[in-house]
């Protein structure tokens, strides 16, 4: 099949700054897809704009949004359909990683952090769920986190934002499954990106290189839940399989 | 993730801090960071020029991306961190090439810049510098400023070849070159001694890339025999498979006496005698050819946890004897080369004012780290060196002394004023003590 025949995947990025989706959108730059990035500062979506029409996108376009902000939400996202008309990929990527300590001391934290990863990500899927389903096709990507699906002492602010998001996804995907719009769950482990550059590192980090590759493939692919790198499937499986009775006194 | 040491693993320093620097568009605040301060990308120098013991380091490994590619003049743009790999990558393809690639294409451009890299074309291309067109540098009182041979001539004469201390390259624009294709036809020469290479070197203007690989334990009438190497770039090899890593790599420090006089002897009678005959002409991709030790991950741990060090000396145009000189002590040493090359320079100038090649014959050799008796016998090379008028290079040194660099780089002082004062290196600190 030539790639001459087929339109340029269409695909909007949320969070477009972060590591991992700049990984991301160059795969699909280097396909020539038609890109359209969000993200909260105006000067850095400039830089990977700019880096993603070098590497062979056919097109990108940027707007200010603050996932955070529920009110910038839906003039970013309405500008994104206006110029790419439909689009093929959604790549929800937005995120902070809360200090567990701080939001243990202070509500205002554990507040914050969950208004940028849940509150702020559950309204931007409602209004992106409800055009992809208008439009019949499509792929909602979201980035989770393998903290999400078992709360731990070290990680459960973080690890309930995500959880919760998940949970909502589960339910999408069934909404969306007759649409014929798939909806990914990502679950990356731990990635050496500016987001954990505060923490130690250890064997289990991954490339955001890496995990960017392995986004793409799962979109293609149309999977529905994608754990990367693969690894930490096996590993989840057996967290959660763990009773609670051990869990409660396990350091982790 | 990758830990802030040199390549040679030799010294290692203790650093303060290391502040990532993301994005062009606000970078750090360098006034408030405490300390001095010295750019690091991927650590490919082989000594202390990207080590700041006691300071603190500015990590552009997370300024990656690339910012304008004119296709049809053929000008990239690109921020400091992207690495030569990533532009091979990107332009090889559409027919485009480096001007000039060193040994190996996991460095940073801003690294490119700093160093003034040379590489197998230098008596037809020059140094990387001589192709960059502007970059912009950050100034730790913030100011940031495009440099270029027209504005900000003299910060740019010295940032080019000025190993970092002269602020913060956030992106660079560099000239490419036309290529038929991703191959290289190569022809592999044997030669018996020195003197034969001097021949052979003679015929340079002829080939785009010539360098020479050399038996540096051999002594006698064979001193200096070796293998002959030079390519010219041919069609072929189109859509250019881009490997992200190395094939294969050193997963763990080899011991390090692995590395000494009967390994390297053993290899290199194998390698000298490798081809039946003494002439020998194939086509390649382009990658083995200019990068063969790319294709090993980590194999500066072949040296062990002592490192290793590389000694790259210039001699003047005329000098054989000194090269006869420099093998001469090396084979008598005792100590443990391994790898050694020589190329002949051309006579192209750099814009840099602390630039290293120069015309004549450079040569290159790898040295396992055994302590004092190792550093000797540097410091003896440095004596043959200066006496011809020669220079070491900084980007591979770790050791040599504040006279000898002074000596080498006459312009030293003029640069010196160009430094930012908030700047400062390990080899900084040492070669400009008096």
């Amino acid at each position: 099949m030539s790639l001459r025949h087929d339109p340029p995947a269409r695909v909007l990025i949320v969070g477009a700054t972060s590591a991992i989706a700049g990984e991301t959108a160059k795969e699909f730059a280097r396909n020539g897809a038609h890109l359209f990035l969000t993200g909260r500062n105006a000067g850095r979506l400039t830089a990977v704009a700019d880096d993603l029409r070098v590497r062979g996108a056919a097109g990108v376009e940027t707007a200010v949004l603050d996932a955070a902000d529920v009110a910038t939400q839906s003039p970013a996202i309405e500008a994104a359909f206006a110029t790419l008309g439909e689009i093929d990929v959604v790549l929800v990527a937005h995120g902070t990683l809360p200090d567990q300590e701080r939001c243990q001391e202070q509500v205002e934290e554990t507040v914050k952090a969950l208004q940028v990863n849940f509150t702020g990500t559950i309204a931007l899927l409602t209004l992106i769920a409800n055009r992809l389903q208008a439009q019949r096709h499509g792929c909602l990507a979201v980035i989770g986190s393998v903290a999400g699906s078992r709360g731990r002492r070290t990680n459960y602010v973080y690890g309930a934002a995500k959880g919760g998001v998940e949970i909502f996804l589960q339910g999408l995907r069934s909404r969306l499954f007759p649409c014929n719009v798939t909806v990914l769950t990502i679950k990356p482990g731990f990635v050496d990106t500016p987001m954990t550059a505060g923490l130690k590192k250890n064997l289990l980090y991954a490339d955001a290189g890496r995990i960017g590759r392995g986004i793409h493939r799962a979109i293609v692919r149309r999977k529905d839940v994608v754990y990367l790198p693969w690894f930490w499937r096996p590993i989840m499986g057996v967290l959660t399989s763990l009773p609670e009775i051990v869990l409660k006194r396990l350091p982790i | 993730m990758h830990p802030h040491q040199s390549w040679g693993r030799y010294p290692r320093a203790e650093h303060t801090g290391v502040v990532p620097v993301l994005w062009r568009s606000d970078p750090p605040a360098l006034s408030e960071v405490s300390g001095k301060l010295l750019p690091f990308a991927y650590g490919r120098s082989y000594g202390d020029s990207c080590l700041n013991a006691g300071g603190a380091l500015l990590d552009v490994s997370g300024l990656r991306r690339f910012i304008s590619f004119d296709e049809a003049r053929g000008v990239l743009r690109c921020e400091a961190g992207v690495t030569l790999a990533e532009v091979l990558a990107l332009i090889v393809p559409r027919g485009w090439f480096v001007p000039v690639v060193p040994g190996t294409k996991r460095v940073s451009v801003a690294g490119a810049i700093a160093n003034d890299v040379h590489g197998k074309n230098h008596h037809r291309a020059g140094t990387f510098g001589a192709h960059v067109t502007c970059f912009e540098l950050l100034r730790s009182t913030g100011e940031r400023l495009l440099c270029s041979p027209e504005r900000n001539v003299e910060l740019f004469r010295a940032t080019i070849g000025g190993l970092g201390l002269t602020g913060l390259i956030l992106w660079a624009e560099f000239r490419l070159k036309r290529i038929p294709g991703a191959r290289i036809t190569m022809d592999r020469i044997r030669f018996s001694c020195l003197s034969e290479f001097y021949q052979l070197s003679r015929d340079d203007q002829e080939y785009e890339y010539t360098v020479a690989w050399i038996d540096c334990l051999a002594r006698g009438r064979a001193l200096g025999r070796g293998l002959f190497l030079r390519g010219d770039h041919v069609a072929g090899g189109g859509g250019a498979q881009y490997e992200d890593g190395p094939a294969i790599s050193v997963p763990v420090d080899l011991p390090s006496g692995f590395i000494g006089r009967a390994t390297t002897r053993f290899f290199n009678t194998v390698y000298y005698h490798a081809q039946l005959r003494n002439r020998q002409r194939r086509t390649l991709f382009y990658e083995p050819f200019f990068f063969p030790l790319d294709g090993i991950g980590a194999w500066n741990r072949l040296y062990g946890e002592k490192g290793f060090l590389q000694y790259q000396c210039v001699t003047g145009e005329d000098s054989e004897s000194a090269v006869v000189d420099l093998l001469e002590q090396v084979a008598r040493s005792g100590e443990a080369p391994a790898l050694a090359v020589l190329k002949r320079f051309g006579r192209i100038p750099s814009p840099g004012m602390l630039s290293f090649p120069r015309p004549g014959v450079t040569l290159a050799i790898d040295f396992a780290m055994r302590g004092s008796s190792t550093l000797k016998l540097l410091d003896r090379l440095d004596r043959i060196v200066a006496q011809a008028g020669g220079a070491v290079y900084p980007a591979k040194d770790a050791r040599m002394s504040g006279p000898s660099f002074q000596r080498f780089f006459p312009k030293w002082e003029s640069f010196a004023s160009q430094i930012d004062p908030k700047f400062s290196s390990s080899f900084w600190r040492r070669v400009s003590a008096a």
